[in-house]
């Protein structure tokens, strides 16, 4: 063994060819950095991998469950367990529902409006699990176990039966990733629910806060008060419960105050959460009427019906 | 020839255990803490067998560890590369150190790679890393001694275990 580590001792030359050969991997590297960080490399790569990634995942995210599972264990009946979990799923279902129900109740007597409830009310959701695995070193993006082929696209909202917890960012096959509410790169439409009062909610990397800032000193806010999504924007439907304020504060500037909001999900301890289906409405012009007047293939057929044929069988002669 | 290919078994499966390991969640209050396993198993490896580990294929885990971990790709096969160049530089005299000395390697080792790390999210402007873990690099030191000596007892094992077969 001592032989061959002699002759690997490195000799000078060698040095000098090791640096420049550190130099072209460390070129090579921020090269991909760059591009990587302009046109999304990463992600491609991710889903043209993600056949032989995404059970990787699983793989890794198994102990965590083994722990969860030797939890429930005590119980040993599988049967149990499965019973116990279509139980969870249909609750958290219905949480949600009753979350949203309570919101646009509140809207409804504050507005004294006739809402189009029925619209409203008729929510097309899926259940998807958290994989549980840690995605860079801080904790503020999920990995879901649904993806594009279950019919998941970027830019749908991720709720638990608390209240809103983010987004999707980006879809894999089997998988998606979602950020969260908390992340510092993310922001909310918000409206306070008592006043009507709108504002923005960030993200601070911190798990159980968000901030609002540029409030005016004179807005009627104080600690206690429900946030909801207000629906600007376009990217959240409207009423979802996102936090609830506990902090009122002067900002650096003095000019302003800052509302520090605690997070209504759970982004802790959630294990199933919903994906909706339905978008907000878009916002911009109405669609173009419809084309009024019979279609232009049945053109021709303006000599047949005046011979009185019917257009049917008209159409069908060529 | 029969040790060389369970050299290289054991090699392989001590790097992909520590890409899982990266990926496996902890507990929230700690999970900054967690140490950089593919670096320690690098660093491991850098020492006790040259001809296996180069800046390449630090390179290439790295690229690989990107892939996994869904961040900047290109951020950790720079940080890797720099790490076993720099063990492969100084390999004969950290080869000799004691172990307390070698863990204060390790230390400086990983922490130069968290500073790296720091700079390279400043850069691609995410945000600043949570301030407890710049302790990781010390529990890495710390966990050292553990994954020197069972990397080193597997490999022992296996070169007796080589003799006696050829």
């Amino acid at each position: 063994m001592a032989l061959p580590q002699k002759e690997s001792t490195p000799i000078f030359s060698d040095a000098t060819a090791g640096t420049l050969r550190l130099i072209a991997y460390l070129a090579l590297a921020a090269v991909l950095m760059v591009l990587d960080h302009r046109n999304g490399w990463l992600h491609r790569a991710r889903y043209a991998t993600a056949a032989a990634i995404v059970p990787i995942y699983k793989i890794a995210a198994a102990p965590a469950d083994w722990v969860h599972q030797a939890g429930t264990a005590f119980a040993q009946r599988s049967k149990l367990i499965d019973e116990n979990r279509q139980l969870r799923e249909a609750l958290l279902l219905a949480e949600a529902r009753l979350n949203r129900m309570h919101a646009v109740t509140r809207q409804n007597e504050r507005l004294k409006l006739l809402l189009d409830t029925q619209q409203l009310l008729g929510m097309h959701a899926q259940l998807a699990r958290l994989i549980d695995v840690q995605l860079g070193p801080t904790r503020d993006r999920v990995m879901l176990n649904v993806g594009a082929n279950e019919g998941v696209h970027v830019g749908q909202t991720v709720i638990d039966s608390h209240g809103v917890m983010g987004q999707i960012i980006e879809t894999l096959p089997h998988a998606s990733v979602a950020m969260l509410v908390i992340d510092p790169d993310h922001a909310v439409p918000v409206t306070v629910a008592r006043t009507g009062l709108r504002g923005i909610a960030h993200g601070t990397g911190d798990t159980a806060q968000l901030v609002v800032p540029n409030l005016p000193l004179s807005s009627d806010v104080k600690a206690g008060d429900q946030l909801v999504t207000s629906g600007l924007g376009g990217r959240f439907p409207a009423g979802f419960p996102v936090g609830t304020v506990a902090q009122l504060k002067r900002d650096a500037s003095g000019m302003f105050m800052e509302a520090l909001v605690k997070p209504a999900a759970e982004l802790e301890r959630s294990g199933e959460v919903l994906l909706l289906r339905d978008q907000p409405d878009p916002i911009g012009p109405p669609a173009p009427a419809p084309e009024v007047g019979p279609p232009a293939s049945l053109a021709p057929t303006a000599r047949a019906r005046s011979q009185g044929q019917p257009a049917e069988s008209a159409g069908a002669i060529p | 020839m029969n040790r060389v290919r369970a050299q290289g078994w054991v090699f392989w499966i001590g790097i992909a255990l520590a890409l899982l390991l990266m990926l496996m969640p902890l507990p929230a209050l700690i999970q900054p803490l967690k140490p950089y396993w593919p670096a320690l198993v690098l660093i491991y490896w850098s020492l006790e067998a040259t001809d296996r580990v180069s800046v390449g294929l630090a390179f290439g885990v790295g690229l690989a560890a990107d892939l996994l971990n869904g961040a900047l790709l290109g951020d950790q096969a720079l940080r890797l590369a720099v790490l076993v160049f720099i063990v492969l530089r100084f390999r004969s005299r950290l080869r000799f150190f004691p172990m307390w000395q070698q863990a204060l390697a390790v230390w400086l080792l990983l922490l130069n790679n968290h500073v790296l790390q720091a700079l390279i999210r400043a850069f691609a402007g995410d945000a600043p890393m949570p301030a407890l873990s710049w302790l990781a690099p010390a529990v890495g030191a710390a966990v050292w001694p553990f994954v020197f000596l069972l990397l080193d007892d597997v490999n022992i094992r296996l070169r007796g275990k080589g003799a006696k077969a050829t």
